[in-house]
């Protein structure tokens, strides 16, 4: 069978699809959105079947997908590491239920934040949630353990982890797909009660959780990703997992001289690291992200078994793994021959030109300047949140999703004035329009922006769940709809814009601001694909 | 046979597009490859850069060791300078010479020239100017590529299949001016080398 060119994202999707998915429920964010996308582009034979539009966020998609393995179905929910705590209520609570269809969550980390707030590191959710996570490798591994996860995640009852990085998740390399399965039919649990979680049924749930571990255990014993390959040099035994595991033999193209286990499947294989801990003086912990393995490993007090990594100083607390850093640990060096010249100068990702939020920080920041040296700007996650940096300085806060609006009303709460909040449209439905039902019923003195550009702009232009009813669903939350200001920001505006930001402040109640037009970029592609 | 390349550039300039086409090449002779790119906050007019790495034996890690890179594609200046502790005291770097200015503190252009003439393999050529002569701005990144023709280790053949294969939907025409594009980069090389 012929070899497919894929990313690491797309060959999740693709075995997905080839594994009779039913359903993917998603919200953007990277590096997991190529997933989503790769199945709504796909020509599968039943593709109007396979529901895959994007969510207003990961909690609804995390429980949508729930419902449909609720019904039998197999169904796949993808998000970023930070996107994990959006879903998590749901997410920790369905290992608790267990599931009737195949269900798969993907967690794509991103190890030294290239697009994200943290490196927080998925692996912590499935250990919390107590069921079996996969951490593939390679682009064929991910594809296979997505291929088979479903049947897995059947044959236990259980959700499945599958935890993907950055480096992976954007690397293309050749795939060998599997036979196309039929999607399920709808089928119900023998236990009508399985999926209450009052007090009573879930003590009974949990227990049968806990009495599933050992069996966890076991599979990771018998994985064909988890792999014991032995080494003449026992001074020191690598556990390398997931793409660690390619850095390592990066540098050992002939054979690593150290035994090393390479773990691609969790819980931990007990009889493998028991072999390795018995066999070997130390143990080096080669894992991108945090120290997962290393920390369940050492123990808190670090007496016992040796064991170096993240915590030791062998390697750096935080970043991702590399080649380069990994070569050190095992007392290799990759020199250069060049250095980086000094005039080089670092060219960070700004605001496109033409771009609405521009138009928008130009007269916030103008009016805010003149009127309030002391303003403070609450703001949020998107393209915008590049106003923090010159030519704006605009803002003073981004912290997770929907914080804008409610830490401005936090702010406001303690006497802040004026409480100013920008925060993007999609990002306002995603979890901004909670905080501001609590501005509404309190009558906070809160100035909110939303920015609209009508899009999910900085992760390749999704679509944005509230486009067309952002006034509307303001007004039904409770926002005085004189009080809801709309304004095109264009330089001829400018003078409009200023004077509407002004009355607003003045204003001492819940304002909602909404500069509307649509993202350049998805415009042009529009225009590119008539 | 192992080929280690760093892509490098500004986002929007069309240089993961290259990759694209060295790895439909490479494929068709039945070679290993990883390709890896940063995407995300990449495209908002910050730096781009992706390694792609092709070998007869299979590949383990997707990101290029330091020291081991054997050529660096740049479509920018500045960009190609940044990924110079990967390149190999062989390796060549193969860059366009106009600079993208898109911060206050970009570089003097003679600072720039003056570090690329230090090194001791290098192809510079302004492929804007080459690409609007073949029939539109927009084939720089294609006249880039066909600078890298010499040290590419892939059949010049394999590389115009590859491109009529990804262009071909977009006309005959587009075809033509995308290989004389191509044509003209690679004729640029040679003489320079």
């Amino acid at each position: 069978m012929s070899k497919q060119l894929l990313l690491g994202d797309e060959a999740i999707a693709q075995a997905a699809l080839d594994a009779g998915l039913s359903g993917v429920y998603a919200y953007p964010g990277t590096p997991s959105t190529e997933i989503t996308e790769y199945i709504q582009t796909a020509p599968a034979p039943e593709k109007e079947k396979i529901h895959s539009r994007w969510a207003t966020n990961e909690k609804t998609a995390m429980e949508a997908a729930l419902g449909m393995s609720f019904v039998g179905k197999r169904a796949l929910v993808c998000m970023k590491h930070v996107g994990m705590n959006v879903a998590a209520d749901c997410f920790i609570n369905s290992a608790v239920t267990g599931v009737k269809g195949g269900l798969i969550v993907v967690a794509a980390d991103d190890p030294s934040m290239h697009s994200s707030q943290n490196e927080q590191d998925s692996r912590f959710y499935g250990d919390f949630a107590l069921i079996p996570m996969y951490e593939p490798s390679n682009q064929q591994e991910a594809y296979d353990m997505a291929y088979n996860g479903f049947a897995f995640s059947e044959k236990i009852g259980e959700p499945v982890l599958l935890r993907m990085v950055t480096r992976l998740a954007h690397s293309r390399s050749g795939v060998e797909r599997k036979a196309q399965q039929p999607q399920n039919g709808i089928s119900f649990s023998d236990d009508p009660r399985q999926f209450i979680l009052l007090p009573g049924n879930a003590r009974k749930r949990y227990k049968v959780l806990l009495e599933r571990q050992a069996e966890f255990i076991e599979a990771s014993e018998n994985s064909p990703y988890n792999k014991y390959i032995d080494g003449p040099n026992k001074k020191m035994g690598i556990i390398a997992c997931g793409i660690g595991y390619n850095y390592l033999m990066e540098n050992y193209p002939e054979g690593c001289e150290y035994p090393v286990l390479k773990i691609g499947q969790y819980p931990l294989p007990k009889k493998q690291l028991l072999r390795l801990a018995e066999e070997c003086e130390e143990i080096l912990v080669l894992e991108d992200g945090q120290p997962f393995v290393e920390k369940q490993l050492k123990g808190y007090l670090g007496i016992g078994i040796k064991v170096k990594g993240r915590l030791d100083g062998t390697l750096t607390p935080d970043g991702e793994l590399n080649p380069d850093k990994v070569a050190r640990c095992v007392g290799k060096e990759n020199p250069s021959e060049f250095g980086v010249p000094a005039i080089v100068e670092m060219r960070p990702p700004a605001l496109c030109e033409g771009c609405g939020h521009r138009d928008m920080y130009t007269v916030l920041t103008q009016v805010l300047k003149e009127e309030y040296p002391d303003h403070k700007v609450f703001s949020d996650i998107g393209c915008y949140t590049l106003g923090a940096n010159a030519p704006f300085n605009a803002i003073h806060s981004c912290v997770d999703m929907g914080a804008s609006i409610t830490m401005a009303k936090g702010a406001s709460d303690g006497g802040l004035h004026p409480a100013v909040a920008v925060i993007g449209d999609s990002t306002f439905t995603h979890s901004g329009m909670t905080g501001l039902l609590d501005c509404v019923n309190e009558n906070a003195n809160v100035t909110i922006v939303i920015s609209d550009n009508e899009t999910t702009a900085m992760t390749g232009g999704q679509d944005s769940a509230g486009t067309g009813r952002l006034e509307a669903i303001c007004a039904g939350i409770g926002v005085a709809p004189e009080h809801i200001r709309v304004v095109v920001p264009l330089k001829k505006n400018y003078e409009e814009m200023k004077q509407v930001i002004r009355e607003e402040i003045d204003y001492h109640g819940v304002s909602v601001i909404i500069p509307r037009r649509e993202c350049i970029q998805t415009l042009a592609r529009k225009k590119r694909n008539k | 046979m192992k080929k280690d390349i760093i892509l490098s550039g500004v986002g929007g300039q069309g240089i993961l597009s290259i990759a694209t086409v060295i790895g439909k090449a490479a494929l068709k002779d039945g070679l290993y490859m990883k390709q890896a790119e940063v995407h995300g906050m990449s495209q908002r007019g910050g730096d781009v850069q992706s390694n792609l790495r092709i070998s007869d034996r299979p590949i383990a890690s997707d990101l290029i060791p330091s020291g081991r890179c054997d050529l660096i594609i740049s479509l920018e200046p500045m960009e190609g300078l940044r990924y110079l502790p990967y390149l190999s005291s062989e390796g060549w770097l193969v860059t366009n010479e106009n600079p993208f200015v898109n911060i206050p503190n970009y570089p003097a252009e003679a600072d720039i020239k003056a570090e690329l003439e230090k090194l001791p393999h290098k192809i510079v050529l302004d492929v804007d100017k080459v690409a609007k002569e073949a029939g539109s701005a927009r084939v720089a990144n294609i006249v880039l590529l066909g600078a890298t023709v010499p040290f590419l280790g892939i059949d010049y053949e394999k590389i115009q299949t590859s491109i009529r294969e990804i262009f071909e939907r977009k006309g005959e025409a587009v075809v033509e001016m995308n290989l004389r594009a191509l044509a003209a980069g690679k004729e640029i090389a040679e003489k320079l080398m």
